[in-house]
């Protein structure tokens, strides 16, 4: 088999064990813990009876690993059981939430690829200059700071002050699609300046490492111009770290999401689960759980696919 | 300590300052922790330098205990990551073989779940208590520690000192303290100052969503989420935290480059 | 007399230094150099490291790499000064009038691209050629470089073809322009030496055939007298002397010169072998972890008390892994290892502490062989620590005598090793050695990475410390002026095995085995026409082709 082949086979295989693991991971980090889950729902005034009937109720008299086969079996299937405050179907509630997260991460990410890539090249160009110093006094400045406190920042400056965006974010199916991007606009720039920094400065180490190469100053020395030597040199061997740079960043946006929802009350996956962890609703949990955790691992997965799929030394075997 | 750049003195103060303040909080908050003292969000004044809060308590007490506790939580968090993943990563890289394997694996295995993902998973079956935040944060965190802590030790221990030190018989513990743990110093104390920073972070995200420090105690987190009904009202008392965060951060950094610039030198530390 | 092609004038270059963890600091590393060449000429600029000789080459395209700066004098390239040019000036004379070789070919071609387009990317650039006429003088180069398959090697990717051929590809790079000057960097220095020999004579074939002027940069001298027709000798960014290849080897008017021309001269008398060998390695086999094939198969050599064995070969003869093993750091598959009368353990883990003193080990890289946390005078005590418990006084008195006998005297125990030179760095590992009193020092290339003259006194010193401790040397080299200085007995290593064996003055006195001859004839020797010469009369083909 052609050695490309294989190792793409490898690295997805490996990514659908890995989402194996993790589900193992959720189940276990639910179910085993110490601490009775009974007892946490109910509080600590319960009476046995109701113990037991909530422990009947959970299953929580089977085994555990028989458990954990029935809801991976059901999960596999799209059933994602039932959740335990309000006894609404899970997937039912996920489909329209997860809907509007992607919608968030889609139109944060539509923002933040294209300005942190043309940032990351601005910084690059003008290495060591004031462009790149203010660009990177910005982003540490947007790094120390939490992203809800960001989010906070930007509504009291836009929404209450200004009154350019309304504060809360939202948003239903109702809605035309400039309506919502007006609702989300808000949001996605704080995920926006959130992501950006990071992104940013992977881009800049990016681009700077290749242009450190020794075969960049052989192109330096047949007398190309800067741009035309980026262009033809650097950029072929820079895409892949970029887009891995991008890819991670993605990943990353995933969990800025669940904070951001909360604090513009957005109806997400992210607020879904932050209001059932407080009401300690463990199917939603690890529903919720396991869906963040498969877009992050299959985020990382691409990454991965892309590198070695860019790499001339596996394109081109000996 | 002469010599000591204008950036690094800066840092060293602040941090000092918060530390000290989160220290000797009972002794220098001017009113009780949760005792209600004024009407609610009341503006700056020389009675309230912050204002009051939500529901007419002090902010500026509610700063410098919530200061007390996110501190506290981080540094607790951080030193348990710290050790933790700074020891198994060693270990990991001198030991190699299947126990670096299992050790590896493993630790992917952890990162592979976003880290706030894990700790609300966690959180949502365990009692939300102060041990229990700082054990799932330190443990959380130290897979970070762990993959840095390992990659630098397994960069040095194929260097021809610590082959020459195999060859002359010493034992682990020498070749991990004598000859490995000097040269990872430096990225490892860089590596110090972000960890706590992020600590910091992620501590009052959490107390933010409700699931760290639990009322009547608070931290800044916590103090954002009680007064962020403000922020539509045009009351600022929600942002107060930020500043405090931002300050303490950017001051650990400074602390932390100079640490970093200070133990890079090959020269004993005399050329600079 | 017409004008020179190149007319450099009082060239003065400066840098600035970042050291980790330091204050930047400004040196000079080029002061007040001239030199001038004609159209057609080949001028070697010779050097030890830190001499400045890749930096006055690149000052020919105006090109200073990092933060170096052309800071003083005049460049002037076909009548035109060209140190303070506009940076349009600048695209317009590189890749056109003057090209550029670098050491190491696999560096300096992009991974991404296939040889020929970077082959005839300056060509086109500048306009100077059609792509099809720009493509059939590539592979005219490629033929007169004699490369394989000229036709089709241009469809290659960099990391499909060998690190000699890449370096005669990046010739023809250089050369496809058709440029007034070609600055030849180091380009044979990173190859193994019977890959050397081809790459050196495709180079000078080439120069011939097109007429090119050449400024040929290199530390030894012995390359540069087979191309050049004048060599210029630098040190320390000065220049020392100058002059046409025949007065530079045969009347060297500088000291310095004359050092560089009678380095490796030191004189060994090889000694009988004694009755009983104090290392017996007998049919070892080895092999890494899960390959395949074996790296050592079928090894028995001896080495004799006080005595030298030096073990010759190129890269991936096996020559290292044969120290590798007898350290226990990577147990053999099969055979044994009698040390002193005694078969050691087969692993590091399973000898006893007796074992690992009596058998040390001095590395090539002297900088990574010590831990830079710790400062000489702990690097030095600890194996007297280790091994004889000496404390206090006694260490500090014993780890002098040891720096006394290293030459290094007074005041370098409290140094680290980033305030030592490469020699003293490479002095301090032989003390450090030496501390623990062994019967055998294994030497990994303990020479190769530095300077000739510092080597040399290394050498020296070695051979000194033998005479007076009676210590026993297994010196693992791949160069044969080095054997020749301080060998007893010699095993010539290829491709795993033991090529020829025996005592020095046999294993380097004809009759030769094909393998024996080709690599003993490919060492560059300092003398006018050794290239032709050698080309003309060797039986086998070496492998890096």
């Amino acid at each position: 088999m052609v050695p490309i082949l294989t190792l793409v086979t490898q690295r997805i295989a490996l990514g659908l064990v890995l989402l194996l693991a993790v589900s193992v991971l959720i189940f276990a980090g639910t179910e085993l813990l110490p601490g009775d889950v009974a007892q946490a729902i109910l509080g600590q005034g319960a009476t046995p009876e109701a113990l037991a009937n909530m422990r009947t109720r959970m299953g929580l008299d089977e085994s555990a690993i028989s458990r954990y086969f029935a809801w991976l079996g059901a999960a596999l299937q799209g059933d994602l059981g039932v959740a335990l405050s309000n006894g609404r179907d899970i997937a039912a509630s996920i489909g329209q939430r997860l809907g509007n997260t992607l919608f968030l991460a889609a139109v944060t990410a539509a923002i933040s690829v294209p300005l942190a890539i043309f940032l990351g090249l601005l910084a690059v160009r003008y290495r060591d200059r004031w462009p790149d110093k203010l660009i990177s006094g910005l982003t540490l400045t947007s790094i120390s700071l939490p992203e809800f406190l960001l989010g906070y920042v930007l509504m009291y400056v836009f929404a209450v002050k200004l009154g350019w965006f309304p504060s809360v974010s939202n948003i239903n199916s109702g809605m035309s699609f400039w309506q919502k991007l007006n609702a989300v606009a808000l949001p996605s720039l704080v995920l926006t300046l959130v992501v950006l920094a990071h992104m940013m400065r992977m881009t800049r180490a990016a681009i700077l490492n290749v242009m450190q190469s020794a075969y960049i100053e052989t192109a330096e020395l047949k007398g190309l111009r800067r741009l035309t030597l980026i262009a033809r040199h650097a950029m072929p061997n820079a895409l892949a770290p970029i887009v891995n740079v991008v890819m991670l960043n993605l990943a990353y946006l995933v969990v800025g999401v669940v904070v951001i929802e909360v604090v513009f009350v957005y109806p997400g996956m992210g607020q879904y689960l932050v209001d059932h962890v407080a009401k300690r609703d463990v199917p939603v949990v690890q529903a919720c759980g396991l869906i963040f955790a498969a877009i992050y691992i299959g985020l990382n997965l691409l990454a991965d696919l892309i590198s070695i799929l860019s790499n001339p030394r596996l394109r081109h075997p000996k | 300590m002469k010599g000591i750049p204008l950036s690094a003195l800066f840092g060293l103060i602040v941090t000092g300052l918060f530390f000290g303040m989160a220290a000797l909080a009972p002794w220098i908050a001017p009113y009780g922790m949760s005792e209600i003292v004024g009407d609610v969000w009341e503006p700056a004044s020389g009675q309230f330098w912050l204002g009051t809060d939500n529901i007419g308590r002090d902010l500026l007490t509610r700063m410098i205990y919530g200061g007390r506790n996110t501190i506290f939580v981080a540094s607790m968090a951080t030193a348990l990551s710290f050790c933790l993943g700074a020891f198994l990563g060693f270990t990991a890289a001198v030991y190699g073989g299947w126990v670096d394997q299992l050790l590896a694996r493993g630790n992917d295995l952890v990162m592979s779940i976003p880290t706030l993902i894990s700790a609300l998973v966690v959180l949502s079956v365990m009692p939300v208590t102060l041990p229990v935040l700082i054990v799932v944060m330190g443990l959380l965190d130290s897979t970070r520690v762990f993959r840095l802590s390992r990659a630098v030790a397994v960069d040095i221990n194929v260097m021809d000192f610590v082959e020459a030190a195999r060859l002359r018989g010493e034992g682990q513990s020498w070749v991990i303290f004598r000859e490995i743990l000097p040269n990872a110093l430096s990225p490892l104390v860089a590596e110090l100052g972000l960890r706590f920073i992020f600590a910091i972070l992620f501590i009052s995200t959490l107390s933010f969503l409700g699931l760290g420090i639990q009322p009547p105690a608070a931290d800044w987190g916590a103090i954002v989420k009680e007064n962020r009904e403000g922020i539509v009202y045009g009351i600022p008392a929600a942002l107060v935290p930020a500043v405090a965060i931002v300050t303490l951060s950017i001051a650990v950094n400074l602390v932390a480059d100079w640490a970093l610039t200070r133990t890079t030198s090959l020269k004993g530390g005399r050329g600079a | 007399m017409p004008d020179p092609l190149l007319s450099i004038r009082n060239l003065r270059i400066e840098a600035t230094v970042h050291a980790p963890g330091e204050p930047s600091r400004e040196v000079v590393i080029v002061d007040d150099v001239s030199l001038s060449l004609d159209r057609g000429k080949v001028m070697g600029l010779i050097g030890e490291s830190g001499a400045g000789k890749s930096t006055i080459g690149l000052s020919a395209l105006a090109y200073g790499r990092g933060g170096i700066r052309l800071t003083g004098g005049t460049i002037t390239l076909n009548n035109r000064e060209i140190r303070l040019a506009d940076a349009a000036t600048l695209r317009s004379l590189r890749g056109r009038e003057v090209t550029y070789v670098a050491q190491s070919a696999a560096a300096a071609f992009n991974p991404a691209k296939r040889l020929m387009e970077q082959v005839i990317e300056a060509t086109l650039h500048h306009g100077l050629m059609s792509r099809e006429a720009a493509e059939a003088r590539a592979v005219d180069l490629f033929r007169t470089l004699s490369l394989p398959d000229p036709e089709t090697i241009g469809q290659r990717y960099p990391h499909q073809v060998s690190g000699g051929q890449l370096q005669r590809a990046m010739t023809a790079m250089a050369l496809c322009p058709k440029p007034d000057l070609v600055i030849f960097d180091e380009p044979t220095t990173a190859l193994d030496v019977t890959t050397q020999i081809d790459v050196l004579a495709a180079i000078k074939t080439a120069i011939a055939q097109t007429g090119v002027a050449a400024l040929y940069i290199t530390h030894d001298l012995a390359v540069v007298a087979q191309v050049s027709d004048e060599i210029m000798v630098l040190r320390h960014g000065k220049m020392v002397e100058h002059g046409t290849v025949q007065q530079i080897i045969e009347a060297p008017r500088q000291d310095y010169t004359r050092a560089l021309i009678s380095v490796r001269s030191i004189e060994h008398t090889e000694k009988p072998p004694s009755a009983q060998p104090l290392l017996v390695v007998q049919n070892v086999s080895a092999r890494y972890g899960a390959m395949a094939k074996d790296v050592l198969s079928n090894v028995s050599v001896q080495v004799h008390p006080g005595q030298t064995l030096a073990l010759v070969g190129e890269s991936g003869s096996g020559k290292s892994t044969m120290a590798r093993v007898i350290t226990g750091l990577l147990p053999p598959r099969a055979g044994q290892i009698t040390f002193d009368g005694r078969t050691l353990p087969r692993a590091l883990k399973d000898r006893p502490r007796e074992d690992l003193r009596q058998i040390q080990m001095i590395y090539q890289m002297a900088d990574v062989a010590m831990n830079p946390r710790q400062t000489v005078a702990t690097i030095i005590g600890r194996p007297l620590e280790f091994y004889f418990g000496l404390r206090g006084a006694e260490r500090d008195a014993r780890v002098q005598e040891l720096l006394d006998a290293i030459e290094l005297g007074k005041g370098y125990g409290e140094r680290y090793p980033a305030e030592l030179s490469g020699g003293q760095k490479q002095r301090v590992c032989i003390a450090r050695a030496l501390a623990a009193k062994p019967k055998l020092i294994l030497c990994d290339e303990v020479t190769s990475a530095l300077d000739p003259l510092v080597a040399d006194g290394i050498l020296k010193l070695l051979l000194d410390l033998q005479a007076r401790e009676g210590v026993a040397y297994l010196f693992i080299t791949h160069d044969i002026a080095t054997v020749r200085a301080i060998a007893d007995s010699i095993a010539v290593m290829y491709q795993g095995r033991v090529q020829r064996y025996g005592a020095k003055s046999d294993v380097l006195a004809p009759p030769f085995d094909d393998y024996t001859d080709l690599l003993l004839s490919s060492v560059p020797e300092m003398q006018i026409g050794w290239l032709e010469r050698t080309l003309a009369t060797r039986r086998m083909e070496s492998a890096g082709n």
